[in-house]
Formats: C-alpha cells, structure tokens, sequence
C-alpha cells in the first residue's frame, strides 16, 4: 500500500510537471529558444486568477480565461519586443540571456505589485478526489483533472500540429528555418502563434499548479520552471508526448526518492537519475538522435 | 611556426598585454584610491567579490567561448573550492601562519574543483547542446545539495562524517564541527583581500590567454568550430575536451576559494551556489562577448556594481537592472541594432574629421 | 572587425553603467529620505562616513531580503522599523533629536549583507538594525565587531549571531527555542510520537531541528519520523506527511517558516492527516497569510512571542499602523524590529547618548546601558538583555482556535 501510495503521490506531483513542461516543450522545440521566462509566465497567470477570486471574488472561470488572454498577449509581446530583435543574433545565447532579463523583470515586478507576502491561493476546482480500497488510497480531485487536463492538451497539440496548417507550419519552422521561408511560411507568425500557445498553456499549469500547491509568491514559477525544462529535456527535446511523459516520470522519481531513500538528498537523487538516463539515451527518452554530418 | 598562426599570435599577444594593462590599471588607481580614503567602504567592500565574479567568468567563457559548451553548473565548482579550501584553513587555523595557509588552501582548493571537473567531464563531454547544459545543471545541483546535508567534523580520533545530522557524529567534546550541515562552515578566516584577488585574476587571464594562443588552444577552437572537421585531421576531441573543461572548472575553483576567504559564512545554498548563481555568470560571459576573455572581466565587474551601485533606488533597484540587462542584450546583439549603431558611428566619424576607426 | 564590435559592446555597457554611477549620487539621498518620514535636512554625502554623525539627528540602518524568495521577513523588519521610528519622530525624537531610517536589500545573502552593512556606513549610520536572517547576521557581525558598531539583530537567531559583545538580539536563540519546544511539549505531555519536518537547506530550521532532536531523548519523546525538504523542494510534502502518519505521530514539529506550514496543513488536511502541530516563531504569520482557510490551522500549537491578534492596547496601534501604511498583517519580524528600535531608544536614553558621538563612542555607551533598560514590547513584556547579547523573555505557547491566537495554559 506504501508503494501504491507513493505512486499517487509520485503522479500528481509528475501531473504538474507535465502540465508545466507542455507549454515549456512547445516553445523550446519550435522557437528553438530555452525560454527561461516560462515559469514566470505561470506565476502572472495565477496572480491573475488569485485577483479575481480571492480579491474581486468574480469567480474561477473567467478568472482563468482572462488569465489565458493575458498570458498570450504578455507572451506574444515578450516575444516581439525582447526575443525577436535576437533571433538571428550571431548566438544563440543571446536569446537565452535576454530571457532571463525577462525571467527577473516579472518576477521583480510582481514583487512590487503584490508585495512579497505568500498568497494562500483557493483551488480553482471544488472536487476532492475519490477514496479506493476503502480509503487507504486517496487520489486527489486536482490530480485527476491535471492527468486529464494533460492528455487533453496533449491530444489537441499533437493534432493540432500534424492536422492542420498553422500546425506543419510550426513543424517546418522547427526542422529549418531557412527551408521554412522558402516554402512561404511566414517565420514570424508561426513562432507568434507558438508563444500564443505556449504562454496560454503556461496559464493554465498556473491555474493547476496552484490548486494542487496553494501558495503563491512572485518566485512561485521559477522552480516549477526548471523542473519542467528538466522534464522536457529527460522527455526528448521538442517532442511533446517526451513532455509529458518526462514530467510524470521525474514526479515519480523525486517521490520515490524522498519515500526510499533520503528526504534531505532527494535533489541530488533525482537529478543523479537524469545524468544516468541522459547517458544511456543521450536525446531523452523519446528524442531522436540526429547523427551531425559534415 | 606556421605564418599565418604567428601573426595571428602576435595579435593576439598585443590584445593580452592590453588586458593585463588594463587589470593592473584598474588595481594601481583603485589601491590608491582607498589609500588616499576617496572610495567608500561600500566601494572597498566589493572589490574583491567583483573580482572572484570576474575569474569565475572568465573560467566559464573558456568552457562556453573556447570550448563552445554551455555549461549550467560552474557555481557547483565554485562551491567545491570554496568548501574544500574553508575546511583545510579552519582546521589549521591556529597550527599555519597566515600566508602559507592561504597558499595550501587554494592550492588544495584549486586542485579538487579541477580534479571534480574531470570527473564531472568524463561523462558530460560525451553529450551535445542542451543536453550537456541540463547535465552540468544536474551535477551543479547534486554538489550543492550533497554539501549541504554533509556534517564533517574532527577530534582526537580523527574526522567524522555523517550525512544525517550532527549528533550521528558521535563527536568527542573537545572536537570542532567543520561542516555542520545546512549551517555550513562559520569562522572562516578573513585570508583573501583585494591585492591577492587580482593576482588570482591575472593568474587565471595568464592561463586561459596563454591556452587560447597554445596549440592545445588552437585544437579545442577547431573542435568547437567543426567537430567533425577537427576529428578528421586526428585532432583527440575527448582529450582536448577534456583539458578545456578541467581548466575552465579549476578556475571557478580559484574563484571560490577567495570567496570563502572573504566572509566568515560558508552555505552551499542557493543563492551562493546554485543553478541561478551559474547562470549569472553566463550572463556575464554573453554580454561581454563569448570568447573574449577581456570582455568577461569588464563584464562581470560591471554587472556586479550595477545593483549594488542602484541601491539608491530601493526596492526598484532589480527591477531597473533586468531592464537594464534586457535592454543591453537587444542592443548589443540584435543584428539591426548593430548595423544602425554601425552606421551612426561611421556618419558620425565621417562628420569629424574622417579618421579611420581605431581597432582598440 | 568582429574585435571593433567586441569593443562598442563593452563600450556601450559601460556607457551605461557610468550613466547608472552618475545617476546614483542624486538618487541614493532621494531613497533615503523616501525611507524615512523625517525631514531629511541634511545631504548625505559619502564623506559623511568618517564623521559618523551628521548634526543633530539620529541614523539607523536596517537590513534584510527585500527582494528573493525571503523577501517577507526582510520587508517586515524594514516595515516594523519604520512604524516604530515614525511613532518616536512624532513623539519628539531620540533625545530631542530625530531619527532617520533607512534599509537596505542583501538578497539573502551574507556577501550582500556586508555590501549593505557599508552602504549604510557610508551613509552615515550609527545604529544597525539587524540583518535580518541568520547567516547575514553572522557575516556582518564581523565587520560591526570591526567598526565597533552597536548591532542589534531583531531575527538572527543562530547560537553564533551574539557571540561579540556589541551585538544584541531580540529573538530568541535557535538552540533555547529548540530545547524549550522539546521541554514543553515533554512537560505538558502532548505527545510521546512526533515526528518532524524541517527545511534541512535552512540555517534556523535545521538549527531548531538539532536542538529539539537533542532535548526530545532527555523528556522521553519517541522520534518517529524525520523529515526534510530543501529550498528548492518545498512545493510537496506528501511523503514527509506519509511518513509522520505511517510511523503514528500524534505531533508533527515544524521549525519551519509559515509559508511552507500553510502548505503542509493544506497537504495533510486532503490527506485526512490529523496530528497537532506544533511550531516556532517561524509559524507566526500563518493566519495572515492572505487568502489562508484558517480553520486548517485550528489546534495548531506554537512557541511565539508575538500574536498580530492580541488584544493589549500596544499590539492593537501597532497592527493598525503597519496594516494602514503597508496593507499587511504584520508578522513576528516586524515586531521584533518594532521592539529593537525601542530597545536602542531605551538604551540611548539611560546611557544619555547624543547624535554626535562617534559610532564607536556610541557603542561603549549602549553596550552597558543594554543590560540595564527594560523593555515592554510587542513580543514580550519586562525585556532585558544580558551582556551576551540574549535577550531574557520567556517563550509564551499559544494554541490557534476559532482562527485566532489563545494562550495553552
């Protein structure tokens, strides 16, 4: 029971890391750009739906579809103004350094709008979960609705990409930018709807996230943040069902960890286990190796 | 020599011996300065934290300029040197006088951060891209938090350690705690000052300039250039990898020793070592420019004034600086801001007098 | 060419940076008297330093994590600073002279800690507030031991923080408040399994963690389960709480920060996880915590000088206040810096210092006058000090019912 106990605890910590590491994949395999800002996008996306729940009590739902509309445009305009000027900027870190400008303004920013006091955040979903084998096993409402909300995502993305136009545009734009313009896709728009989707996503894992976890502070996005680009990478870089499976499996992992071995060590456990799997599959675990030629 | 290599060289060397003018400038009129009492010891106080910044960068940029690796995890190197060397200067606190104290210290320091980056090396190097990068952060990670659940502790019989808590020592009563967990190392002596930080730091432009000229330095360029290229004409990638890497780690090492030496607190926290710390050094690297090793040092030693020099501005302070860091990025990186910067400048030098641009 | 662009890049952060550097002069007096509410007559010049005292006013500094994941608890010091400078201002001062604050942000970090440490001096202070966490306390102590600064920590609470004689605390220490947690809850038999979660990352928690581990073998306390979580990990606790409810604690011991707590309670709460809990200073605060379902924390006992709800005439100006200027609750932190403000006032008054003692002369001056001023404060009544710089109060346990704080015995 311990074991199966663990395991549940292992899938809704893994669910959010999931969640997380969708919206992180999209950006990172299409853009092609690590977008450190991504965590902190969650972050405005949950200051957003806290305003209008806990402070105009207006309610969850148009809370969070007002947080999604603001999360796109923020995302959208955080890629016209600070990530465009340098995508063809003679590295490719430039980007990445311009990003985490991004990362600590919002944070920054956040701090002063809301103050650095932790918010305790209501759930945005009302159910508690079911009870199996009696109650010895409980199996939390938010958890559900993340796996679900998840592969629902999931599903959509991958047909919106392989069905429709936007979609192989976006797939084009990954494999070759230059190939890309050739064929008449508009580079620009593509990677603006990428960011559309990505940051909108980014506030709904907000939205989850908090109901699972619920307090809210202007760094509550970092860390999530770079556990999801840990679990896109352990997943396979840009490939979005290695998104999710990446995020499920270091939430197991990092329970287990905690539950087997040392709760003070379970760091060093979880990213000891990434090496060791990076190493025996050096593109994730559903990336493909692509073989440099000359 | 082969011509072309030795005019390159002796380009390269003249570009050197500005940058050693330039530190030993900064240091002469800065040591003045203070003797003089004209800086503020808000001033005093960070030159030696900008200086270690400033070699930390520059043993980064020989891993992401020279080597072209991206790693996440310098602060991890950082940290074995700082812990490494802090614990060898408390136990012979009272049994070594001061400087040859320091000097065992670092040397010891130095030697088990280069030794942790061949380690770390032996498996990381294997891997490309972002996938090397979230490697690095991982091992940066693993170090910090092996630290910090580490208690060391020494008495008659000998060291103790545990990695559970204190008590699992079973220490005797006349014994010292080195390392007590999470509460790190306390009574570091204050050994590292301003003069031994810029020697620190010329050492470490001394070694990174002279591998850069170095046929070693020429190999691991190419590699970073065209692996595959490099490969073919029997250039030892693993090697030459191998070598840029445990520099780079070592110098980090070096950086950490003054740090420890300069505060009486050691933690292997977050904020001292972790991913985040890692990735302030990169940001120094990038805007000083990838592979130039002056341009980190100028950096770092910029970028770590700004916030301090914006306290003025309270609570708004960071805030002005990542808008300040964004706004540094796009125009010193944009390919349009530079053409329209290039072009301002040659109408302006066209307007006076029309000499040619000095190549500096 | 590529060497000509290198060049204009450096040149052009440079440029910047000067441009910051310049900027800074004007704008360092501007942030100060923003700090504070006294009128700042005089410019502060970095010459001012050597002089130490400029006229007839009084300049304390402060220090804490004003921006970073700690930022609460180093805002809360400034905050809780400020009320009780303001309220001394309006009362006439500090022997008839007016006090200025003024805080500066170390980020958490010891390094920066010193950095704001000289900052202040070179403003000009005379009287240092803090730092505000332990590990910064210790760094800048060294430098204050240096300068002969008269120190003051409201929240430094490692056994190391008051080891020079001119630094004092308000808090009390990491081992007392271990050992005393251990005592009670041995002493008033609320439980014989307990198991603990703390922050193993974190210079109180564990610090509290070791003393109580220590004490909880002499009052007959089974241990069953103890638990860490680290900086970077404190989103979940699901294991740790397993593990308290697997091995049957009936008290899980938090010498944690109440922000992970209202997350723990939230956890064990879907759980169906009932122990009591019981926690330190850190865990006051947790009923303010914006949004928080109070009921979750019903039972929940603590160790805490300070209740932001109690009903004495001081604590009840003092919330409003710091609720009407800042829109916060305020929290222990702010109270221990509201007190360590009147201490330093008490102080000056018995030594009958003036502003225009050096910073040294000034120290020699509170030292003694420390150990001879007593104190009601917001987080305990009939404070004094001992020359080790420990403040003598006793730890007062409260237990939280229909959301708010009553006194357990």
């Amino acid at each position: 029971m311990s074991f199966l106990t663990s395991l549940v605890n292992g899938l809704s910590l893994g669910s959010i890391y999931a969640i997380i590491a969708l919206g992180y994949t999209m950006v990172y395999g299409i853009a092609k750009m690590l977008n450190f800002a991504h965590g902190d996008f969650i972050m405005v996306g949950c200051y957003i739906i806290f305003t209008f729940v806990s402070t105009l009590k207006i309610g969850a739902v148009p809370g969070i579809l007002v947080a999604i509309v603001l999360c796109t445009v923020l995302g959208v305009a955080t890629e016209r103004i600070a990530y465009r000027p340098l995508r063809h900027a003679a590295s490719p870190l430039a980007v990445l350094i311009t990003a985490i400008g991004v990362s600590y303004l919002l944070e920054n920013a956040a701090l002063l709008i809301f103050g650095a006091d932790t918010k305790s955040f209501t759930s945005v979903i009302g159910w508690t979960g079911i009870d199996l084998f009696g109650g010895q096993l409980h199996i939390q409402g938010v958890t559900i609705i993340t796996i679900l909300a998840s592969v629902v995502i999931l599903v959509v993305l991958q047909a919106f990409i392989h069905r429709t136009r936007n979609g192989q545009a976006m797939l084009a734009v990954a494999q070759d930018q230059g190939a890309a313009i050739l064929m008449g896709i508009d580079v620009n728009k593509t990677i603006s709807l990428t960011f559309a989707i990505g940051s909108g996503l980014a506030a709904v894992a907000g939205a989850l996230l908090c109901s699972a976890y619920p307090s809210l502070t202007p760094y509550t996005g970092a860390m999530p943040g770079i556990k999801a680009f840990v679990a896109a990478v352990l997943g396979g870089i840009g490939s979005i069902p290695g998104a999710m499976i990446g995020g499920l499996v270091l939430g197991i992992i990092e329970i287990f960890a905690r539950t087997y071995i040392s709760s003070q060590l379970s760091d060093a456990i979880v990213f000891g286990i990434l090496v060791i799997v990076l190493l025996v599959k050096p593109a994730g675990l559903l990336g493909k190796i692509t073989q440099e030629k000359v | 020599m082969d011509p072309i290599v030795k005019s390159i060289n002796s380009k390269r060397r003249k570009n050197e011996i500005i940058t050693y003018g330039m530190v030993t400038a900064a240091y002469v009129i800065l040591e003045i300065l203070m003797k003089a009492g004209a800086l503020s010891s808000h001033l005093t106080g960070l030159l030696v934290p900008m200086v270690y910044y400033a070699i930390v960068a520059v043993g980064l940029n020989i891993c992401v300029g020279i080597l072209g690796e991206l790693s996440l995890g310098h602060a991890g190197f950082m940290c074995i040197g700082a812990f490494s060397s802090a614990v060898f200067s408390l136990i012979f606190q009272d049994s070594i006088p001061e400087v040859p104290r320091f000097i065992l210290a670092f040397v010891i320091g130095v030697a088990l951060s280069a030794l942790f980056g061949f380690l770390i090396g032996i498996p990381v190097l294997r891997l490309n891209g972002d996938y090397l990068a979230i490697v690095t952060l991982a091992f940066g990670e693993i170090i910090k938090n092996l630290i910090n659940a580490l208690y060391l502790g020494l008495d008659s019989k000998g060291f103790h350690v545990s990695m559970k808590n204190q008590m699992a020592l079973g220490l005797a009563p006349d014994g010292k705690m080195l390392i007590n967990g999470a509460m790190g190392i306390t009574g570091t002596p204050h050994d590292s000052n301003f003069t031994i930080s810029i020697v620190v730091l010329l050492a470490a432009l001394f070694l990174s300039q002279n591998l850069i000229r170095s046929k070693q330095g020429r190999a691991v360029m190419a590699i970073r250039d065209n692996r595959i290229a490099a490969e073919s004409i029997g250039i030892n990638v693993v090697r030459y990898k191998m070598i840029a890497f445990t520099i780079s780690a070592a110098i980090a090492g070096a950086a950490g020793v003054l740090f420890s030496h300069n505060i009486s607190t050691l933690q292997a926290t977050s904020q001292y070592f972790g991913y985040n710390v890692s990735i302030m050094i990169l940001v120094y690297v990038v805007l000083g420019g990838i592979g130039s090793i002056r341009g980190s040092v100028i950096a770092a030693a910029i970028l770590y004034l700004l916030p301090e020099l914006l306290r003025g501005l309270n609570k708004y302070r960071m805030l002005i600086y990542s808008i300040v860091l964004i706004v540094v990025m796009i125009f010193n990186w944009s390919p349009k801001a530079r053409d329209f910067r290039d072009e301002t400048l040659a109408k302006l030098r066209a307007k006076f007098g029309g000499k040619p641009a000095k190549e500096a | 060419m590529k060497k000509w662009k290198r060049v204009t890049s450096v040149a052009a952060v440079s440029a910047l940076a000067a441009a910051m550097l310049a900027g800074c002069g004007g704008s360092s007096s501007e942030g100060s008297a923003a700090a504070s509410s006294a009128p700042a007559a005089a410019t502060e010049a970095a010459s001012a330093a050597e002089t130490g005292a400029a006229g007839g006013t009084w300049k304390f500094g402060a220090i804490g994590p004003l921006t970073g994941g700690a930022a609460a608890y180093g805002t809360a010091v400034v905050n809780g600073a400020q009320v009780a400078v303001d309220e001394i201002n309006a009362a006439g001062g500090i022997a008839g002279a007016q006090v200025e604050l003024q805080g500066q942000d170390d980020e958490l970090d010891a390094q920066k800690s010193v950095n704001a440490y000289n900052t202040l001096k070179d403003w000009g202070m005379q009287v240092l507030i803090g730092p505000t966490t332990s590990a910064c306390s210790l760094a800048v102590s060294e430098y204050t031991k240096e300068d002969n600064m008269f120190q003051i920590t409201p929240s430094g609470s490692a056994a190391d923080c008051v080891k020079y004689d001119n630094v004092f605390r308000v808090c009390f220490s990491d081992p007392a408040q271990g050992t005393a947690s251990a005592q009670y809850i041995g002493q008033n038999k609320l439980a014989t399994k307990v198991g603990i979660i703390y922050d193993s990352s974190d210079v109180y928690s564990s610090g509290i963690e070791q003393n109580f581990v220590a004490e909880a073998a002499n009052q007959g306390l089974e241990i069953v389960s103890e638990e860490a979580f680290t900086a970077d990990n404190k989103t979940d606790f699901s294991v740790q709480l397993q593990k308290a409810k697997d091995g049957g604690a009936e008290l899980v011991f938090l010498p944690i920060y109440y922000t992970e707590a209202s997350l723990i309670l939230s956890q064990a709460n879907t759980m169906g996880y009932k122990p009591v809990f019981f926690g330190c200073d850190g865990l006051d605060g947790i009923l303010t915590v914006e949004n928080f379902d109070t009921s979750l924390a019903e039972g929940t006992m603590l160790l805490t000088p300070f209740a932001a709800d109690a009903t004495d005439d001081l604590t009840k100006t003092f919330v409003a206040t710091y609720q009407k200027n800042y829109s916060e609750i305020p929290n222990q932190f702010a109270a221990d810096s509201y007190d360590a403000v009147y201490a330093i006032k008490a102080a000056i008054e018995k030594a009958g210092a003036t502003p225009d003692q050096s910073v040294s002369d000034l120290c020699e001056a509170l030292k003694p006058a420390m150990t001879e001023i007593t104190i009601d404060g917001l987080t305990s009544d009939g404070m004094t000090w001992q020359a080790s710089g420990e403040p003598n109060k006793e730890p007062k346990a409260v237990v939280i019912k229909d959301g708010a704080y009553v006194s357990a015995q």
